[in-house]
């Protein structure tokens, strides 16, 4: 257990429970105007980040760690989305434009006449909540079960993870697929019996993304600090060195890679009631793309460098969109090439080395290992 | 499961592997007896490092019987079952886990429960850390424990590779061209340990290494054209026309 609390997983603990407190005092007590305030509508941008962050994180635990190069994790991030994007659907009840107290909206419109059997249970959200795991989980495991099996690896891997996104994507865009078309999921009204707009409820849904992202950081240091990560980066390094010993290869491949969907369902089930809306646009192919630059940029293969290159990019985004909206994929692109070409480490990695070396030069003749440092 | 039903413990019959009609296995047969250490020897593309593969479960012949024990397939199991069953292998390139410890290189090796859940909550006991710290002394590597393995030299790679095997606890070790690149003292060690190993566990090495293979002063078959050209003590081999013409060369 000792392991998993190293001087990383310490730093990502303290900042993301400063976050947790800092957010919501400087949103709620700071009086407006002062310098400390945090105005209303950051709160759920801040805490889009972070649901980011958690799927930065579960493409890292696969992708970092054993090898598997997903393009596909959007999908998995989008079903928890839409999983917790028809829970919020069912709370409107008769508030919609068509009053209907049992239909959506979209379903009046299509003229439907009774609730499909596919949104059972989603007024429910405990059930909700399981479907936000079981579906992405369920999906990635029978992917999975399939390509793992027939030893699909590398490049042609993350081809059909494309085309599983893709293909869900024109699926979700039709109408009778029951989610809403094109304009998937939207005017929420509450969660939990709470306004979705109130500047408190979106409070608490900043403070549980930061929770479940520092859970769902826990649960990856476990995981990789334990002899199943040996052997998962022994796969990700030798695979076939590894079947040799004995591991059955597939089964770790299929354990890590449902394990990291249902993450991603988890981030989406986050992202959704901060920004209000789930459409299809979420499966695009392109998605699940930036996903993977932001791990590379932020440091592949260490889990709290997934976390900063999710937060790095998005600020970088956000910022770029609001005031040079059309250089943004330019400048995303560039830093993809700068990022892989001079810091093959990722930002956390050549930051740390430069602290390291920092921290050493000082203090000549030091043997490193007399380093006072926050591990164990 | 059954007790073995022929005192043989690999049992190779008429296996015939080609590839796109090229036979690298032709009809090869081959026993290998409990505890018995065997060399292989043969000119380049023989077969050597195929018939391994068959036995490893990396390649599927496409003709003949292949029996550990006398009563498992070997030709319908696939790798892990196979390592399961207690067949060890190194490569020819030393494969080593290179981002990992020199420590949990063995560690992974190690025999103990493969399936994903028992692996995630294992915990090293004060057994199994015995067991690391004997399987290093006697691979010489216990001052570069704690090294990647990355950063050892080709030799004290091959000697890693050697000690995961012998932490796999295997009844059967399939060892292809320890001593390549390794000085002549390296070499003369790795057939001491080598031999150490053959008292316990039947041992197959192929090598074109002659002195080494003298120095392990086992029965030996070389290979030609993907089938058994000659058999015998290493003195009796060499001497056979057929294996200087091949093979000792010219
Ligand atoms: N996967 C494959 N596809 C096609 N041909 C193959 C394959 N594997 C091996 N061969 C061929 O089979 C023949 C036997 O190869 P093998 O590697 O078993 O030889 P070897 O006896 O181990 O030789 P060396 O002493 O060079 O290691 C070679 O001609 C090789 O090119
Ligand atoms: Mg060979």
């Amino acid at each position: 257990m000792s392991q998993v609390f190293d001087r990383r997983t310490i730093v990502v603990l303290v900042l993301l429970a400063a976050a947790a407190i800092l957010v919501p005092a400087m949103n709620m007590l700071a009086a407006p105007g002062s310098a400390f305030h945090l105005s209303d509508h950051l709160v759920p941008l801040l805490g889009k980040y972070l649901a980011f962050a958690l799927l930065a994180l579960s493409v890292d635990l696969v992708w970092g760690y054993c090898g598997i190069l997903s393009l596909g994790h959007g999908a998995f991030f989008a079903l928890g989305g839409y999983a917790m994007g028809m829970y919020l659907m069912r709370q409107i009840g008769a508030r919609g434009v068509y009053a209907n107290p049992t239909l959506p909206d979209f379903m009046v419109f299509l003229n439907w006449k009774e609730l499909p059997w596919f949104w059972y249970g989603f007024d429910w959200f405990p059930f909700a909540m399981l479907m936000v795991l079981l579906v992405p989980g369920l999906l990635a495991f029978v992917f999975g079960w399939f390509a793992f099996r027939s030893r699909v690896t590398g490049v042609y891997l993350s081809i059909i993870t494309q085309a599983m996104t893709f293909a869900l994507m024109l699926a979700f865009f039709r109408n009778d697929m029951g989610f809403g078309g094109n304009n998937g999921l939207t005017d929420f009204k509450d969660i939990l019996g709470f306004p979705i707009q109130a500047a408190s409820t979106r409070v608490v849904l900043f403070v549980a993304s930061a929770v479940a992202l520092a859970g769902g950081y826990l649960l990856c240091r476990w995981i990789v600090t334990s002899k199943l990560g040996k052997v998962l980066v022994a796969v990700r390094d030798a695979e076939s060195r590894t079947r040799f010993l004995g591991y059955r290869v597939e089964h770790y491949k299929l354990a890590v890679f449902t394990l990291s969907a249902m993450l991603a369902g988890v981030a989406g089930a986050l992202y959704v009631p901060q920004v209000g809306i789930i459409n299809p646009g979420e499966f695009a192919p392109a998605n699940s793309i930036e996903v993977v630059i932001w791990v590379a940029v932020g440091g592949r293969g260490t889990l709290a460098g997934a976390i900063l290159g999710a937060l790095v990019v998005n600020a970088g985004k956000t910022w770029f969109t609001g005031a040079l909206p059309e250089l943004w994929l330019f400048a995303l692109g560039g830093l993809f090439v700068f990022v892989t070409l001079l810091m093959p480490k990722g930002i956390l990695g050549t930051a740390e080395e430069w602290w390291e070396r920092a921290r050493r030069k000082p203090k000549a003749g030091v043997a490193p290992d007399a380093l006072p440092s926050a591990a164990e | 499961m059954n007790a073995p039903v022929t005192p043989t413990l690999l049992y190779l019959d008429n296996v015939t592997v080609s590839f796109d009609g090229f036979r690298a296995l032709n009809a090869l047969s081959l026993a290998i007896d409990h505890a018995e250490m065997r060399a292989i020897i043969g000119p380049n593309g023989a077969g050597k490092t195929t018939m391994m593969d068959v036995i490893t479960g990396k390649t599927r012949p496409n003709e003949g019987t292949a029996l550990f024990e006398g009563s498992y397939d070997l030709t319908s199991l696939d790798e892990a079952d196979i390592a399961q069953l207690g067949i060890g292998r190194k490569f020819q390139t030393p494969t080593v886990f290179d981002m990992h410890s020199v420590e949990d290189n063995i560690l992974l090796a190690l025999k103990d429960d493969r399936r994903p859940f028992p692996t995630l909550f294992s915990r090293r006991t004060r057994l199994e850390r015995e067991r690391i710290d004997a399987l290093l002394e006697r691979v010489r590597l216990t001052g570069h424990r704690h090294r990647k393995a990355s950063e050892l030299s080709h030799g004290q790679k091959q000697w890693l590779e050697i000690g995961m095997l012998l932490a796999q606890e295997p009844k059967l070790l399939l060892v292809d061209e320890p001593a390549a690149g390794m000085t002549d003292q390296e070499t003369a060690d790795t057939a001491d340990l080598l031999r150490d190993i053959a008292k316990t566990r039947a041992v197959v090495v192929v090598e074109h290494d002659m002195t080494f293979v003298r120095d392990l002063g086992v029965k030996v078959t070389c290979l030609h054209e993907g089938s058994v050209l000659a058999e015998g003590s290493l003195d009796a081999v060499s001497a056979d026309e057929r294996v200087i013409e091949v093979y000792l060369g010219r």
